[in-house]
């Protein structure tokens, strides 16, 4: 390999360890979040310059406390490391440890060592080497380790530019194991694995035989040795554990002389705060107001920005519609895509604010005591305590709470927790829930102070939530999953939060938002806009057929632009869907108009507004004035002569709205993280069936 | 009848004896959960599950069910 070439480095550690505010140091904004081929985990790379001629190309690993997995983020780091000949394959491995846990984040670095790849070792948070009393002998430790240490403090910024020395003189780095492990586990038995791969490393043929995975850069010989040594899994067990003894017992050596603690520095601020934030009440009241204060900022401060997102899309729409020339290309653009990309923009503010509450609980070490508080409630419906973070990022899309879920190690849980999140009321369903409670509900107050309107909007959350409650029960009881315990947390010191690392995760997180239910939503918008302004011979005759009524001779010409805009609707290809759909609908109380409305809500909930806007042929750039609303609650139902949107048709589509599986987004994630069309149909079907019983039955009742 | 980490009070300390990887996750091993180590139970969670302990150096939580299945030893 010339060295004019791009130095891969892998950047791999415990969780907790600062990892990720190093990727950040030596990459700043020059990452990028791809796929790996095949699997749905992203891989996090950046690039690094090291000096004027070399670059490092740097892959942040997910964390990790041992090479080997027990959940699919984990599993990606062993699949890196055990394929030489792919192309990711590392050139040299960067670990990650913390100065306060090293004993136990070296477990991982004797494992990397093993497989022979140049290993530098970066101990982290050194700044708080003197406060906790730590003494380390570098080069003693650098000899008993065989590798290059780099002293660094990620956030303070310190041994950054040694870490990228190091890296550049990765070719003479010591590439020997710690120790010859495998001959205090049992020779006779590892000769025999040694002899069996001749061709590996004898750790990685030991890695090979102990996961419960298929390798595919094996050949067929090489797999048939593999699952020969797997029949023996008794005699595997015993030498894994007797492997972690026996590495445990390496690191205390190691760490005896060189690594030394004055534990009468040690300060016990975590003792305090544990017993408050973890206390049986206390605990309960701080995570409900921290819930609140969340919910505070998705809701309210939020929705500055999103008026404003709103308002200039809608003008951009109207401006390109006057300065470009009439016809199909200004239609596609101004009214299926701009209006697309707008669907998909107004939810970032509270994707961005909510991800920004979820990275700072996180980054301070909170989120450990939140799960460690709810585990047991939530292992009643058939969840982990890793579930609540999922379950609260569903209240502003569940596509980035889909994919909050996989660090839930227990596939039951974890399926249960995906299946349910949908329910949860995400900012989608907002703008809809918004308009229906302003028709049918009354403005006014309740016992003095509440409003009744903002009270109704609570108990569609409440309803929500519930509903993501009983279903998560229903399939607790009846999937049938073997629940093989792996709950096992670390719960990390308290730290202040880096504002950086919150700043990388916030921006992470909205671009996998934008650009995985992004597109979906905006192809969505485009198809829906091609049946909205295309159909069959009577649309193409709307203009002739309206202008020529006599009822329409007096009209001024924006009164009849609109009229036959409404008419073109009602006879396009969404039209007749709508007309076709209505005896099924019927029962909920809606007609083919609403039900335009509701298939034009499968790209995201909240075009049922816009959809409604255009049917009853009002601007949509003057939906914020209120005139959609009136227009609606004006709408009149010819076959009882009474209102179209009353009582029992409003609850009815509140309910509908409130259950149904109606957005296609959420549908390919889940399909794309359970790897099945199986869950998202289940989702699709069995959320529709229960939208559809409840709004018929509401909408019946109320009649 | 042999004693585990979930009959630990609050506090207490003691030495694991023996635990088996048919019925305890590897990774609780990784972590540093190991026969002849010391363990203290830090805190019960409310409704006395999981459990908190400090092992090793690490801070980890685990769930009552595998805390039953760690026999300690005083």
């Amino acid at each position: 390999m010339g060295d004019d070439k791009v130095v891969k480095v892998a950047l791999i550690g415990n969780p907790n360890t600062g990892k990720t505010s190093l990727f950040n140091q030596l990459t700043g904004l020059k990452q990028k979040v791809g796929n790996y081929p095949g699997i749905t985990v992203e891989k996090k790379q950046g690039i690094c310059k090291l000096n004027d001629t070399l670059k490092a190309e740097i892959t942040d690993l997910p964390g990790t406390y041992s090479i080997n997995p027990t959940s699919l983020d984990e599993t990606l780091v062993l699949d890196t490391l055990l394929n030489s000949t792919s192309e990711s394959f590392p050139d040299v491995v960067v670990v990650v440890v913390e100065i306060e846990n090293i004993k136990r984040n070296l477990l991982l670095f004797t494992q990397l060592k093993d497989l022979n790849i140049p290993t530098i070792l970066v101990i982290n948070m050194i700044d708080q080497m003197n406060r906790k009393g730590i003494n380390i002998d570098v080069n003693q430790l650098e000899e008993s380790l065989h590798t290059k240490i780099v002293l660094a403090s990620a956030r303070k910024k310190i041994g950054i530019q040694e870490l990228k020395t190091a890296i550049l003189s990765y070719k003479k780095l010591d590439t020997t194991p710690v120790s010859n492990i495998t001959d205090r586990i049992d020779k006779e038995y590892f000769t025999n694995l040694k002899n069996a791969f001749p061709e590996f490393p004898l750790y990685k043929s030991w890695l090979l035989i102990t996961q419960n995975t298929e390798f595919d850069f094996l050949d067929a010989n090489q797999k048939a040795l593999v699952l020969k040594f797997r029949e023996d899994i008794g005699c595997i067990k015993k030498y894994q554990h007797k492997e972690t003894i026996l590495r445990y017992q390496i690191i205390n050596e190691v760490l005896k002389d060189s690594f030394i603690v004055d534990k009468s520095k040690a300060s016990d601020l975590r003792g305090v705060l544990d017993r408050v934030l973890t206390h049986k009440i206390f605990g309960y009241v701080i995570f409900a107001l921290i819930l609140l204060f969340i919910f505070q900022g998705i809701f309210d401060w939020a929705t500055y920005p999103m008026d404003l997102i709103d308002e200039s899309f809608a003008s951009l729409s109207s401006w390109l519609e006057t300065v470009l020339p009439p016809g199909t290309f200004t239609s596609l653009i101004a009214e299926g895509i701009i209006p697309g990309i707008g669907g998909v923009v107004i939810f970032i503010p509270q994707i961005a604010i909510l991800f920004t509450f979820i990275a700072i609980l996180e980054e301070t070490g909170y989120m450990s005591r939140v799960v460690f508080l709810m585990d047991k409630i939530m292992r009643k419906f058939g969840m982990s305590g890793k579930s609540v973070i999922p379950l609260i990022s569903g209240t502003a899309c569940a596509i980035p709470a889909i994919m909050a879920s996989r660090n839930i190690g227990n596939w039951k849980e974890r399926l249960i927790t995906i299946l349910v999140i949908p329910f949860t009321t995400c900012s989608a369903r907002l703008p809809v829930y918004a308009i229906l409670i302003a028709l049918i509900i009354p403005n006014q107050k309740v016992l003095g102070i509440l409003n009744l309107q903002g009270l109704t909007m609570m108990a569609l959350y409440l309803l929500g939530f519930t509903a993501a409650i009983f279903s998560a029960v229903l399939l607790n009881n009846v999937l049938k999953i073997e629940k093989k315990t792996l709950f096992v947390i670390e719960m990390p010191n308290y730290k202040i939060p880096s504002i950086k690392n919150i700043f990388y995760e916030v921006v992470e997180k909205t671009k996998a938002f934008i650009f995985g239910a992004g597109k979906i939503i905006l192809a969505i918008s485009i198809i829906l806009w091609f049946l909205a302004s295309n159909g069959p011979s009577t649309f193409k005759n709307a203009e002739q057929f309206i202008t020529s009524k006599e009822e329409n001779k007096n009209l001024s010409e924006s009164a009849l632009q609109k009229k036959v805009a409404a008419y073109k609707l009602e006879n396009s290809y969404i039209g007749y869907m709508g007309k076709t759909i209505e005896p099924a609908i019927k029962p909920m109380g809606y007609d083919w108009k609403i039900g335009i409305a509701v298939i034009s809500s499968f790209a995201a909930r909240e075009v049922f507004v816009g959809a409604l806007a255009t049917i009853y042929n009002v601007d949509s750039d003057s939906e914020n004035s209120g005139s959609i609303k009136k227009r609606m609650a004006a709408e009149i139902n010819p076959d009882t002569g009474k209102k179209r949107f009353d009582f029992p048709t409003g609850v009815s589509l509140l309910l509908f709205y409130a259950f149904a599986m109606q957005c296609i987004g959420t549908l390919a994630i889940v399909k794309r993280e359970t790897n099945s069309w199986k869950w998202p149909i289940l989702q699709l079907v069995g959320m529709g069936i229960l939208a559809y019983i409840t709004a018929t039955l509401a909408f019946n009742i109320f009649s | 009848m042999f004693k585990t980490i979930a009959n630990l009070q609050i506090g207490e300390k003691a030495f694991i004896e023996k635990l088996c990887l048919d019925n305890i996750p590897l990774k609780l091993l990784e972590m540093g959960c190991l026969p002849g180590i010391e363990v203290q139970l830090i805190q019960r969670a409310p409704m006395h599950d999981p459990l908190y302990i400090k092992v090793n150096g690490s801070h980890l939580a685990i769930r009552k069910e595998t805390a039953e299945k760690i026999s300690i030893v005083k």
